[in-house]
């Protein structure tokens, strides 16, 4: 594990890579280019960055205008305010039109820290995922970021991209593969699988690495992309291991824990337990004593794992 | 085509639209027949577009920002040739192509899915915008409602059309007075419309929605100016050609009856 880096930095180099990839890729923000990291683009292709102000709903629109026109869009700011305030014309303009936008939402999750509630969006991939057509993407360290990132511009049509403020282990190799709808074991296990997402994906292997001292092998998988989601890998955990414990920073309500108990109730019932934000607000304070206190770090997989056998 | 064809051709289009909603049942016929003139004079003389080549390059587009008109765009694309009149008649029904609000993809001639008010004039600032990106000569025309510049969506986009100079948008705003709960000056006050679009940086023109030489020559004023977008604001009045619709918001979404919509067609001078 090398240094850490925030996926939302990871971000803004590979757009800037991509700008020169492809002529037709605009990218667009809503006054956060800076938080975001699409200054780094702008500051490389500033004919074909645009600042729309503060003013969620109509990036998004002029994105799905930008984009049925032509251009692959990536439109940035933070995920509260993509997946919150602009749902309805992320629904209608651009998931109803399959625009090819790519919605790339940072400061995700309970790691906004600081700025408390408001800012600390636990619905967006819940929200995100209920939109007929659209793919979403929660990449857990820098090198999947890029990679995703580079497969949701190739592909053509709708993906919410879903980034964090802080910065996270680099886990993958630079020559690792990825997959839009393909989850990856990192740790093979027979007892119990954890299927995490995003940030969750390090907390987990922390968690089987404990585990594994208490006699129980945990196996794990980084689901990076939560819709499409990955029945055959989820299916294969439960046949093989018989209990399933899902870990996100998002709600348990509608997020990852959802779509995999979609599959597993309709295809190979198992035991689940759902590590996440139990349906509360956050506050202020620094990430790490926030996971803490919501319950989203290495110990709360832990003994979701244990409470299962 | 002179001006006496193209007030020939939308009594046509209202027709149609008339037909069309009695058919389906429902549908939005006082909204349709206010904008009629507006969006015949776009489609028969304003627009550089080609009914035999839809998705043509360098195409002027339209965007019905207030979607629930969807007849009158129907009937006009029909008429103009993209499909036989005879396919909007089935309108709103399953697995028609003539959705309640305009779907695209699903219709040539469709730019964008309208529907949910404000978002059409949104987008169409971001097809601007996108123009501008290839320096391309092409324009941008979108048609709003009065009661739906109420919504926060429509004053974001005119704030950024004009920040961002775009001189190739015009955005109409059909200002027959009226919406769903009656009065927009009752229901949620708008005017003064110019003077906002005025003060948003806009270039504005104000005319009568039903006179077809007022309509072409806005639109034709609107091209000479450079670096600010065009808001056309059309009087208008709901319901206009059908004497029992004129001016009455109860007709915003309801369909006639068989006996009303032959009434409403021998007024417009069409055939049953």
């Amino acid at each position: 594990m090398a240094d850490k880096i925030a996926t939302r930095e990871a971000y803004g180099r590979k757009l800037a890579e991509l700008g020169s990839r492809y002529d037709n890729l605009v990218v667009m923000d809503a006054d956060l280019s800076g938080s975001t990291k699409t200054a780094v683009f702008a500051k490389e292709f500033p004919e074909r960055f645009i600042n729309m102000g503060i003013a969620e709903q109509n990036l998004y629109g002029a994105a799905a205008g930008l984009a049925v026109s032509g251009k692959i869009v990536c439109a940035s700011t933070f995920a509260m305010f993509a997946s919150g305030r602009a749902f309805e014309i992320i629904r209608n303009s651009i998931g109803y039109t399959h625009a090819n936008v790519k919605i790339c939402a940072t400061h995700a999750g309970i790691t906004v820290g600081e700025d408390g509630a408001s800012h600390q969006t636990f619905e967006d991939i819940a929200l995100m995922r209920t939109i007929p057509g659209m793919t979403v993407l929660n990449p857990c360290d820098a090198v999947s970021t890029g990679k995703l990132l580079e497969k949701a511009v190739e592909m053509d049509g709708p993906c919410y991209l879903r980034f964090g403020r802080s910065a996270v282990p680099v886990f993958y190799n630079d020559d690792a593969d990825f997959e839009i709808g393909r989850g990856i074991t990192l740790r093979d296990g027979k007892d119990i699988t954890v299927i995490a997402t995003g940030i969750m994906v390090n907390e987990a292997m922390m968690a089987a690495d404990e585990l594994a001292e208490d006699g129980i092998d945990a196996r794990v998988i980084d689901m990076h992309t939560i819709k499409p989601i990955d029945e055959e890998i989820i299916i294969r955990a439960a046949e093989d291991t018989g209990a399933i414990v899902t870990a996100e920073e998002h709600s348990v309500i509608g997020g990852l824990g959802s779509a995999v108990a979609e599959v597993t109730a309709a295809k190979c019932p198992v035991k689940m337990a759902f590590v996440g934000q139990k349906d509360v607000f956050g506050e202020s304070g620094k990430p790490e004593e926030l996971k803490k206190k919501y319950g989203m770090t290495k110990d709360d997989i832990v003994r979701a794992v244990k409470s299962l056998r | 085509m002179d001006y006496k064809e193209l007030e020939k051709t939308a009594a046509r289009v209202r027709t149609d639209v008339i037909k069309a909603v009695y058919n389906a049942g429902s549908g939005h016929p006082g909204g349709s027949l206010s904008s009629a003139d507006i969006v015949t004079a776009l489609y028969f003389s304003e627009m550089n577009i080609d009914p035999k080549n839809p998705d043509m390059k360098g195409r002027d587009r339209l965007v019905l920002s207030k979607g629930h008109a969807g007849p009158v765009q129907y009937a006009a694309l029909a008429e103009r040739g993209y499909f036989p009149v005879e396919d909007i008649m089935s309108l709103r029904r399953i697995d028609g192509k003539f959705q309640g609000h305009p779907c695209k993809g699903k219709v040539p001639g469709i730019e964008m899915s309208t529907g949910s008010l404000g978002q059409g004039f949104s987008v169409a600032g971001g097809m601007a915008l996108a123009e501008k990106l290839d320096n391309s000569s092409a324009r941008v025309y979108v048609i709003l409602g009065d009661g739906e510049l109420q919504e926060g969506i429509v004053w974001e986009a005119a704030m950024s059309a004009a920040h961002y100079g775009l001189d190739n948008l015009v955005a109409v705003v059909d200002n027959n007075g009226l919406q769903i709960d009656g009065k927009n000056d009752d229901v949620m006050k708008v005017a003064p419309i110019a003077d906002k679009f005025k003060s948003f940086g806009w270039n504005v023109i104000s005319i009568d929605g039903h006179n077809m030489k007022e309509i072409l020559d806005a639109f034709a004023k609107a091209r000479t100016v450079q670096g600010r977008p065009t808001a056309i604001i059309a009087k208008t009045v709901k319901g206009k050609g059908v004497s029992f619709m004129e001016n009455q918001a109860g007709w915003h979404g309801k369909a006639p009856s068989e006996e009303q919509a032959r009434q409403a067609v021998e007024e417009l001078g069409g055939e049953w």
